[in-house]
Formats: C-alpha cells, structure tokens, sequence
C-alpha cells in the first residue's frame, strides 16, 4: 500500500506526459488525415494511389515497427529527433493513416442519391460539398473516430520503450525502486481505463445521437 | 403541332459501355402537360429522365428546355456547359427520387430552403415561407420542423415534391416516385402530384401505377429497349 | 551524408526474421483458438446470464479494450508471478495474454454473430424436434461460424501485429530478430525495411487466404 502512495505523484506525472502525447497525436493525424482523406477522395488518380499505397503499408505494419523506423530512421536521414518527438510522429502517421479510413469511410458511406438531390436542386460542387456531403460525413466521421482516440492513448504507452517518461515508464520506474508490481500495474491500468472508458462511452453515445444519419 | 415545346428531345442516344440503353428517342413535351413512361424495366425510362436534368451525360441527339440545350451550350458544338451554368440549369427542373434522398441532417423545412437560399438567393425569411406554404401543399405543415428520420415513407416523399416544386422549376421530373412505398402510403402521394398536374404543371412521369397514368396525364408514352412509342 | 545501402548483413542474418516471423504466426494462432474459446463461451454464456453475470462479462471486456497490451503483458509477466505462485516462460506469458487480449474482442464479434443467426433457421430446428442443445451446436454455431468469419480473419491479422509487443519481453519473434540484427549490425534502414515488406507482405497473403476461405463459406442471410 505505501508503495502505491508513494507512485502517485510520479505516476500523475506521467499521466500528464501520456495525455500530452495523445493529445498532440490526436490534432496532427485528425488535420494531415481529413487532409489526405479528402485528396484520397475526390484528388487526381496518382495522388489517391499513392495515398493508398502508403497508407495501407502504415497500417500493415505494427506500431512498434513504425516508432523503431522512426526513431533510428530519422538520423539516417539527417533529422535528429528527440525521443519525445520520434515517438510523436510515429504515432502521428500512424493515426493519420487510419484518420484517412475514417474520413474515406463517412463520406463514401453517403448514398449517392444525396448528391443527386444536392444537383436537382441546382447548386454546384462546391456546395453540395459544403452543405450536403459535410454535415453528413462529419457526423458518420465522429463516433468510429472518437473510439480510435482510444488506440492513440493506447499506443502512447509505447513511447515508454523509448525512453520517454510516460505513464506506463513511470509505473516501471516506481516498480524498479519499490519491487511490488502487481498494485502499481493494476493502479496503471486504473488510470488508463478511466481515460479510456470516458471517451468510448462518448462515442456511444454520439453514435446514437447520429443514428438519425444513417437512415 | 401547334403549342411549342418546352422540353424537346430529338434522337437521344446513350450507351453504358458496350450497352445502348437509349436509342434515337423522340419526346415533345407542352406547356402544362403531363406525359408519363411506362415500361418494362431495364428499357431506359429512369435513365431518360436523368438525362433530362444531366443527373446522365447523353451520347447523341438533343435535350432542349425552352429552346436550350441542357448539358451543352449547343448540341452540334457539344462543349459540356460549365459546373455554375449546369448548376443553372438542373434548377430549372425539378426531380423527385425514388428514394426520396431527403437530406438527413435537415428538418423538413430546411430541406425546402436550401436550394431557395442558396440556389435562387432569396432571403431567410422569404425562404422560409416558402417553404411552409409549400409543406402546408402537401399537407406537412405540422411536420416543419422533423427530421426526416421522423417521417413516414409517405411523408417523407411528401417533402421530396415539396422540394422540388418550391424551386419553381419549368418541369418536374417524377422517377418511379411510389415505387418504394408501402402500398397504403402511395395514395397520399399520388393525390399531391394529381392536384399538381390539375393546377397545370409540366410534367414527365416515370411509373409502374397504370391506373394513376390513365387518369392524371395527357399522354402515355410506352418505352421498350431503348425506344419510345405512343 | 554518405549512408550506402548494403542488405548483405540482412541477409546473412535472415534466420533471425524468419524464424521471428514464424514464431509471430504461431503466437497469432494460439492466441487466436485460445482467444476464440474464451470469447465463445463468454457469448453463450452472456446470453442466458443474470445481471451478475453480465456485469462480470461486461466488466473483463471493458477493461481488456481500454488497457495498453503493453501494460497487460508486463501486468501478466512481471506482476502476477509475485502474487501467485506461477512461473512460467516469456512465450507462454505473453500467449497468455494476448488470448485473453483476443477473448475480449471475440465476445463482442460472437455476441452479435449469435444474433445474426437469422430467427428462420432456428424455427426449422424447433419444427424439426430438435432439442435446444442441438439446435446450438448443428444451426446455430454453425451458421455463426460462416457470419463470423470476416471479423474472425481481421482479428487474427490484428493479433499477427500484436506479437510485436512481445519483444519487449524478449520473445524471439519478428521485431525482436529486427533488433537484434540492429543492435549488431546497426543496419537501420536495411533491416527495419526488409521488416516492413514482411509484416505487409505477410498480411495481405493472409488476407487473401482468409477471403478465399470466407468466399467459400459466404451466407445469405
């Protein structure tokens, strides 16, 4: 018990490191995804094969593969990242590369009767997209979206294996001096669900707001 | 003839790849007239009326409405009109789909204002009573304010005419309107289009109710393979 | 920067990745039996239990899901040894592991597999006089099995990329041969390369596989 006390200033720190982490994954892959998303659909023919191509080699791979790539790839190509950013945007292409599935998915989802109607009606291309397409595919985009958040906490643990003083290297760092793994692996575990747990059951419950959508 | 044509087509073409799915197709439509297609499936009838509002490039021949050439600025030059002057167009017709095509995340009353916003540029408010007259026409004008989800398949199909009538357009292209109806919400659709085609809307009807072609067109234009016969 | 790709040191130590990627595959089997056991008891189970029992269910999937993997094989390994008297090797850990790791996701595919049996075909069974324990095992997991089938084949993949983790507790798997051969060599690209091409590689042919399997066994419903 006294071990457990003891963890939890450190183990608050690296809570905080875990969710900055996530935090600034989570805003890069959602910008570079609906970027690349978008280009995937409705760019020219080379541009979404290549989107393609890459993006199912990211995700073909295993995350760890992807941060050992970065992390010792980088310098061979010149760029000296820290740990903290290796770790960083390696979990940055990894999430854009599913952001843009998510993207592809909501807006491929929408009935292609919508744009017909939105071209009976007269209005152009850019504002089918705008008041058609959009408002449709941001609500489909959301829910699996917002479950994905969770894979990028998740995979921030990660980062621990490079050094980077997260949550999950904190636990190992207080194991190291107190010799009692069981509590402090079960109090980690704690704090991640919790993290977790909130953010799936608000993407339930976004997804049953806009179940209307789907109709 | 003596009245002019507000929609003429002459010797349409259309194939889908190897399959020619409109061959030299004939059709003068009148002022105030309603004109419905019948026949078997597969035989072109939806695939005219797409054309009709571009919705469907054509390969040969002539669409006209009131003396313009839709999808090309002339139909010998052939040059496809830009995405604005389409745009232009497709307003002057209106379409109501099979499956309705509502959009989802628009009550009732905003699916009726948005073309009337953004397409004819009215004002909010102008818009908006537009568009609860139009929804007071069909009957709907309790359900303003319903998503679409909320709505019976009869009404929501309800709203589609109201739609695409509130644009004011030269003529309303019907396709297969009731098809994906349950059979006892077909009649509360069937007597708005009647009351419309009353009120002297130009009309192209795509539809397998026989009884409602004999009673509420003009003419009856029979399609088979590509081909049209009166 | 004078890098000059040489792939001469990879190969001379291809072993090392192939046997990880072997060891890789069959981690990703085992845990996937294990796993598929696991989630289909569960589902079974979850439809006839009380309140208690679903809460438990509940309570296990949820926290499978929202943990890091990484935290429950050192959880697993590191943890559990010092509160009950078990010791077992690496491998075994961490397919420990991951089939409770796959069981938690499998429930939840089982689960609605189970209700997608379309209520037909069990009427024919009850026609027919079969007795409810027969009607489970000759229509009714059956016919799950086929509906299944895709998320079964996504999830084995997923899990094929999950055996990755286990380097971190030394399991001679594919990335563990990728470090090695880093560590020695300090071929980076090279070998993380080479890595890369047989993950993807390895993925799609089992991708193919398994849609020419599901293709086979395809359900109208």
């Amino acid at each position: 018990m006294d071990a457990v006390l003891y963890s939890i200033p450190y183990l608050l720190d690296g809570l905080g490191i875990t969710i900055l982490v996530s935090l600034i994954v989570v805003a890069l892959s959602l910008i570079i995804g609906v970027i690349l998303g978008v280009g995937i659909i409705y760019g020219p023919l080379p541009l979404r094969l290549l989107i393609r191509l890459i993006g199912d080699g990211i995700r073909g791979i295993p995350i760890l593969v992807l941060i050992f790539l970065v992390y010792y790839g980088m310098p061979a190509l010149g760029l000296n990242l820290s740990s903290f950013w290796s770790a960083v945007t390696a979990l940055t292409i990894f999430k854009s590369a599913h952001v843009i599935e998510y993207v592809r998915g909501a807006v491929l989802s929408i009935p292609r009767g919508q744009m017909e109607a939105g071209m009976s009606i007269g209005l152009v291309f850019r504002e089918r997209l705008r008041f058609v397409i959009f408002p449709q595919a941001v609500r489909r985009f959301l829910p699996p979206w917002l479950n994905g958040v969770t894979d990028a906490v998740k995979g921030s643990a990660l980062v621990s294996l490079l050094g980077v003083v997260d949550l999950m290297h904190a636990i190992n760092q207080v194991i190291g001096r107190t010799y009692e793994p069981l509590p402090l692996y079960i109090l980690g575990a704690l704090l991640y669900f919790a993290i977790n747990y909130s953010l799936s059951t608000l993407s339930k419950v976004l997804e049953r707001r806009y179940s209307y959508i789907r109709e | 003839m003596s009245a002019t044509s507000l929609l003429q087509i002459d010797k349409l073409n259309k194939s889908f790849g190897e399959n020619q799915v409109l061959t030299s197709v004939d059709l003068n439509v009148v002022a105030g007239e309603v004109v419905t297609i019948i026949g078997p499936s597969g035989s072109g009838k939806t695939t005219l009326l797409r054309c009709v509002n571009f919705l469907e490039t054509y390969d040969g021949g002539s669409i006209q409405i009131d003396g313009r050439e839709v999808g090309f600025t002339d139909s010998v030059s052939r040059k496809r009109r830009g995405e604005a002057d389409l745009a232009g167009m497709r307003a002057e017709t209106g379409m109501v789909f099979q499956s309705f095509n509502l959009f989802p995340h628009l009550t009732a009353e905003q699916n009726i204002m948005l073309g009337l916003r953004r397409v004819r540029k009215k004002p909010h408010k102008e818009a908006r009573e537009i568009a609860q007259h139009w929804l007071a026409r069909v009957g709907l004008d309790h359900k303003a304010d319903s998503l679409p989800s909320e709505l019976s398949g009869g009404q929501q199909q309800r709203v589609g005419i109201a739609r695409a009538v509130a644009m004011d357009p030269k003529v309303l292209l019907l396709d297969e309107i009731t098809s994906a109806l349950d059979p006892e919400l077909v009649n509360e659709v069937l007597d708005v289009v009647r009351q419309l085609a009353v009120e002297g809307m130009t009309m192209l009807v795509v539809t397998h109710e026989i009884a409602f072609a004999r009673d509420a067109s003009h003419r009856i234009v029979f399609m088979a393979d590509g081909s049209g016969r009166e | 920067m004078g890098y000059q790709l040489s792939f001469t040191q990879i190969w001379a130590n291809f072993d090392k990745l192939s046997g990880g990627l072997l060891l890789s595959l069959e981690l990703a089997l085992i845990s996937i039996a294990i796993g598929a056991l696991i989630g289909l008891v569960l589902a079974i189970w979850y439809v006839s239990a009380g309140r208690i029992g679903r809460t438990l269910i509940s309570a296990y999937v949820e926290f499978i899901r929202n943990v890091p993997l990484l935290l429950l094989v050192y959880l697993v390994f590191y943890g559990l040894p010092t509160a009950v008297n078990i010791a077992y090797s690496a491998p075994v850990s961490f397919v420990a592991t991951l089939s409770l790791y796959a069981g938690a996701y499998l429930v939840e595919v089982f689960r609605s597999g189970l209700d997608a049996v379309p209520k037909g075909l069990m009427d024919a069974g009850k026609a027919m006089g079969l007795t409810p324990w027969q009607r489970l095992i000759y229509v009714r997991l059956p016919t799950m099995t086929r509906i299944t089938l895709p998320a079964l084949s996504n999830t084995f993949i997923s899990l094929f990329k999950d055996t990755s983790i286990a380097s971190v507790i030394a399991v001679p798997e594919l990335t563990y041969g990728a470090q090695w051969i880093n560590n020695k060599t300090f071929r980076i690209v090279e070998v993380y390369a080479v890595t890369t091409v047989l993950y993807v590689v390895t993925g799609y042919v089992i991708l193919f596989g398994l849609r020419l399997l599901e293709r086979r066994f395809r359900v109208e419903r």
